[in-house]
């Protein structure tokens, strides 16, 4: 395993000013893969670059001078000197560069724990290497363990669970109060880009209209007709909230915007229902006292903060489970590797192609017992002598394949062709 | 003891414990054994209770023993239904304990039969409707109390901003109050059929519609209660914590008529709880 390497750096080992200086676009990605792959130490490579990082994964027939032509290469490319970005590069080998790409694609390394782009950014970046052809029988393997892993990941462990950002903790918490979204008419106090964001996912939740009450009504008239909403006046607010299920706030002002008495009213003539008021507005827009009047929900910034500092504890938690998957999945890997070779591939052959016959013949002299000792000596010895010689030919392949560069293409075919890993995946 | 009740008891215990597990570890896979086992302990009762009426010819309430295991047959029943009906799936935790309880309280008092006289009394179509429907109402009641419950500790971790162990494993606010108000509303339908049924019964058996019995006074006292919440929540908008409060207090007058009139009081239903 000794082959894979990973030269690469992230958002803990370099500022942003270097990231941006080394990032790839895809026309950039497809260059530097074609001419990566030229090097005759580099077997198999795919290049990983978002905004938090720029990852090389290579299979390289010779260690050192793959390091060494990687890094150069990065340097000419990007039109750097070498020590400009080296002292933020870090270096992996074999089973921590294995592990190194797993953590990745599961959202363990990535600034947000648990954030899901990155597992659409790692399989582009393989899309591309499969359409450059820089990706080999290798890289292939351990690129659909690696997605395998993510998913698997994200579907056993908590680690993409619950809201980390203000406005999506928001949504969290109406849906706790009204499960479905559907239809919930919103009022938008003010506005402000928190506030927006809040408004437009709750859109994409499917809510009903989206009313919005701003001090200045041409600035509403111009937010309602982003959301299609309906724009009211400041003054009408008192008159909509009868109607309105979710109030998002977030005005400038600095008293209350709405008092505890104006709301306890309004709940008659709602019949209770349940409204559910987001203040994201400091100094605060809402009244607190409202928060204790009966089927009233109000939450403020700093509780919504709270959740989110709660949820993101809640992750690095499922985080050392996803830890434990991902021991298990390298382990997998290396023994996979491990069997990737003449030896051992030779072995499993030979042993399955006996096994199966060894099988077959009991089976058929079970049944066939007017046969002497001797009769069963002879079929055995013609079982023998015909197993050795369906493997003469393959096995002489699979041997002078060993020098050739193309060596774990032709195992893999053969293990496959034979059903030798099935036990697997 | 009646083999299939100790299988009741059995799949009751491991449907309480499937649910717990699907407490701590929210895998659907486990409230789904849960709701089996349930249902496998359901079928068991309903087999024993059907066998019950084909041998004597009424149903089976002639002592405490059997008035509990009907109650916990009832119950599972109702819980079903509502399972297919609001998927309300997290209410197993409560109704599973509580039906297993139930039973084997059950075969903690003597199962033998009452004096022929008193079970001459229970013969007859309209007696089946009304004790069939009563007990399903009650069920269904007991259910809503449990809705409320729920109902309850969510609307506090959201109104405290706590978000404890429950915040997660609970649904949503509104999930909780639509399913108590659908127990109420069946809960009520049946008690109002179990009243009536049980009115024309007592017409057959005593001759009279009414006798001002301590039994029928406090069902007709359950009866109003429920009938003036429902329509409190129809006029007023008696709903989320007010109405989960009322459906716990609405369980506090059911027991009361059910249990706590027959040992404190006397009246013409003693005998169903006789020990």
């Amino acid at each position: 395993m000794d082959k894979l390497i990973l030269i690469g750096m992230n958002h803990k080992t370099a500022a942003v000013e270097i990231r941006e200086c080394l990032a790839f676009s895809d026309e950039q990605t497809r260059k530097a893969l074609v001419n990566l792959r030229s090097f005759p130490s580099i077997q198999e490579v795919i290049l990983l670059s978002t905004c938090n990082r720029v990852e090389l994964l290579i299979c390289a027939g010779d260690y050192e001078k793959a390091v060494c032509d990687a890094k150069n290469f990065l340097a000419a490319f990007k039109g750097l000197k070498l020590n400009q970005f080296e002292d933020s590069l870090y270096l992996y080998q074999a089973e921590q560069a294995v592990r190194h790409l797993f953590r990745v694609s599961a959202s363990l390394d990535s600034m947000v724990v648990g954030e899901p782009q990155i597992l659409g950014q790692v399989k582009a970046a393989y899309r591309t290497a499969t359409e450059e052809k820089t990706s080999g029988v290798i890289l292939n393997r351990l690129l659909h363990k690696a997605l395998f892993v993510a998913k698997r990941i994200r579907t056993e462990t908590g680690i993409g669970g619950h809201a980390v950002s203000i406005s999506y903790a928001a949504i969290e918490l109406a849906r706790k109060i009204f499960g479905g979204l559907q239809g919930k008419p919103v009022l938008l106090i003010g506005a402000g880009e928190m506030a927006e964001l809040a408004v437009e996912h709750l859109l994409r939740n499917r809510a009903g209209t989206i009313f919005v009450a701003n001090r200045t009504f041409d600035r509403g008239v111009e937010l309602a007709a982003r959301f299609k909403g309906t724009a009211i006046r400041f003054e009408e607010i008192e008159s909509i909230l009868g109607q309105v299920d979710i109030v998002i706030s977030s005005t400038g002002a600095r008293g209350y915007v709405l008092e505890r008495s104006t709301v306890k009213g309004l709940m008659r003539g709602r019949r209770n229902r349940p409204v559910f008021f987001i203040d994201i507005a400091v100094p605060r827009d809402i009244d607190p006292m409202v928060n204790e009047l009966n089927n009233v929900y109000v939450y403020d910034i700093d509780d919504l903060k709270g959740v989110i500092d709660e949820n993101l504890k809640d992750r690095q938690r499922e985080a050392i489970k996803a830890e434990r998957v991902i021991d298990e999945a390298v382990i997998q890997f290396r023994s996979w590797f491990r069997e990737l070779d003449v030896i051992p591939t030779i072995k499993a052959l030979r042993s399955k192609i006996q096994d199966t016959a060894r099988l077959e013949m009991q089976r058929t002299l079970e049944q066939m017992e007017h046969l002497s000792s001797e009769d069963h000596a002879c079929i055995e010895r013609m079982l023998r002598a015909f197993v050795n010689k369906i493997l003469h030919e393959p096995t002489r392949y699979l041997k002078r394949s060993g020098c050739s560069k193309d060596r774990s293409a032709s195992l893999d075919v053969a293990r496959k062709l034979f059903g030798l890993d099935e036990s697997e995946f | 003891m009646h083999p299939a009740i100790v299988m009741a008891i059995l799949f009751y215990l491991f449907s309480t414990g499937a649910y717990l597990v699907y407490l701590f570890i929210q895998r659907d896979i486990t409230q789904r054994v849960g709701c089996m086992f349930l249902g496998a302990g359901f079928a068991c009762q309903s087999i024993a209770i059907i066998q019950e009426l084909l041998i004597t010819g009424h149903m089976p309430v002639s002592n405490l023993h059997q008035t509990l295991a009907i109650v916990s047959w009832a119950l599972a029943g109702a819980f079903l239904m509502l399972y297919f009906r609001f998927k309300l799936k997290v209410l197993g935790v409560y109704t599973a304990p509580i039906a297993a309880f139930i039973l084997i309280a059950a075969t903690r008092f003597s199962s033998q039969p009452q004096t022929l006289q008193t079970v001459n009394v229970l013969k007859g179509f309209w007696l089946i409707v009304h004790i069939v429907t009563i007990f399903l109402g009650d069920a269904a009641f007991v259910l809503a109390a449990g809705a409320g419950l729920l109902y309850l500790l969510q609307e506090r971790s959201i109104k405290n901003k706590t978000r404890g162990f429950f915040f997660k494993r609970l649904p949503s606010l509104d999930l909780l109050d639509t399913t108590g108000y659908a127990c109420i509303v069946s809960g009520f339908t049946m008690l109002t059929i179990g009243l009536i049924t049980g009115m024309i019964a007592a017409k057959n058996v005593w001759g009279h519609f009414w006798s001002w019995d301590a039994k029928e006074v406090w069902s007709a006292i359950t009866w109003i209660f429920y009938a003036v919440l429902l329509h409190e929540r129809l006029t007023m908008g008696w709903r989320g914590r007010r109405a989960a409060v009322m459906a716990l207090i609405g369980l506090a007058v059911l027991l009361f008529t059910f249990l706590g009139v027959n040992l404190l009081l006397t009246g013409h239903h003693g005998q169903f709880t006789q020990f």
